[in-house]
């Protein structure tokens, strides 16, 4: 199988990767999201405890 | 709980106590997300390069990988969901509201990926995007149920009230999942019947069923690292004036 044909994906290119793309951004989205907001929470929290000593 | 052992009762609190959580769910996640990498590459190469091409569908059909499990993951979580409901109404257990609550997003999302893929799928194969048929109509709810989940948890500020709310709802919602399960048997669906449930003779090859049974797994384990990410998140939202959260800045800062 060469490279060309396997993305052609016999002419439902379109259907197949637009399906597989969605799916990689909200998988991504939904593991990342938490991360990023978690580590700006612990900024925060950071220092809010500092500034009181 | 008086008809639990003692022992068994004291190693379930102090699992379930947010601190040990914590460090528990930090152990856990880089070997789930090994596990996890090990179970999605060769599921994706023998869905998309080892399973050969379906006679009728074409390639079309390999969206099937990621379709069916999505769809499998909806109705998973949900069920979990209400289960954890159950226990944080009965128990009034911290841990299961923050495990209810944190798996809504991931819940919605694998509803939105199986209606999406399945649109996609549909339209080269029935000719359609949508139909209102019995399957797609449930499954739509389902999707719905999650985001009055969501906002449902957003819109009262007491976050064990909240809780609370969000745990009824979950339980009411149930009702939705053999509705979904059952719909294409019940009714005259556009949507087919289930090929690979009937364990006994699957009507799907065992070369085309493998990558699907690994990716299935795959995107249970997504979900355990997704799920531990979101509890984290949540558990430092509600606890963050508690000591433990003092000590772990510390650490940090």
């Amino acid at each position: 199988m060469t490279l060309g044909s396997f993305l052609d994906m016999g002419g439902y290119a379109f259907y197949v990767w637009t399906s597989y793309g969605i799916t990689t951004a909200v998988l991504l989205f939904n593991l990342l999201a938490p991360i990023v907001q978690r580590k700006q929470l612990l900024r925060q929290l950071a220092l809010k405890q500092k500034r009181p000593q | 709980m008086s008809f639990i052992p003692a022992p068994i009762s004291r190693f379930f609190h102090r699992t379930a106590s947010p601190p040990h959580f914590y460090a528990l769910a930090n152990r856990f996640i880089p070997w789930l997300t090994v596990l996890f990498l090990l179970l999605l590459i060769p599921g994706l190469y023998g869905g998309l390069i080892m399973a050969p091409t379906d006679y009728q569908q074409g390639d079309s059909y390999r969206i099937i990988y990621i379709h069916v499990p999505a769809a499998w993951m909806s109705l998973f979580i949900y069920v979990l969901m209400a289960v954890m409901g159950g226990i944080a109404l009965i128990w009034r257990m911290k841990l299961a509201e923050v495990m209810l609550i944190s798996s809504a997003p991931i819940g919605a999302g694998f509803t939105f990926i199986a209606l999406v893929t399945g649109s996609l799928w549909g339209k080269p194969m029935w000719g359609t995007w949508w139909v209102w048929d019995a399957r797609l109509t449930s499954e739509l709810i389902l999707l719905f149920l999650y985001l009055g989940v969501i906002s449902l948890h957003g819109a009262i500020e007491d976050k064990r009230n909240a809780a609370r709310a969000v745990s009824i709802l979950a339980l009411v919602g149930v009702v939705n999942i053999p509705i979904i399960h059952y719909s294409v048997e019940w009714w005259n669906t556009l949507h087919q019947g289930p090929t690979v449930s009937k364990m006994d003779k699957p009507s799907i090859h065992i070369s085309m069923l493998i990558p699907l049974l690994l990716m299935a797994v795959a995107f249970k384990v997504y979900y355990a690292i997704a799920l531990l990410q979101a509890a984290k998140l949540e558990l430092l939202k509600r606890e963050s004036s508690a000591q433990w959260v003092k000590n772990l800045l510390e650490k940090t800062v």
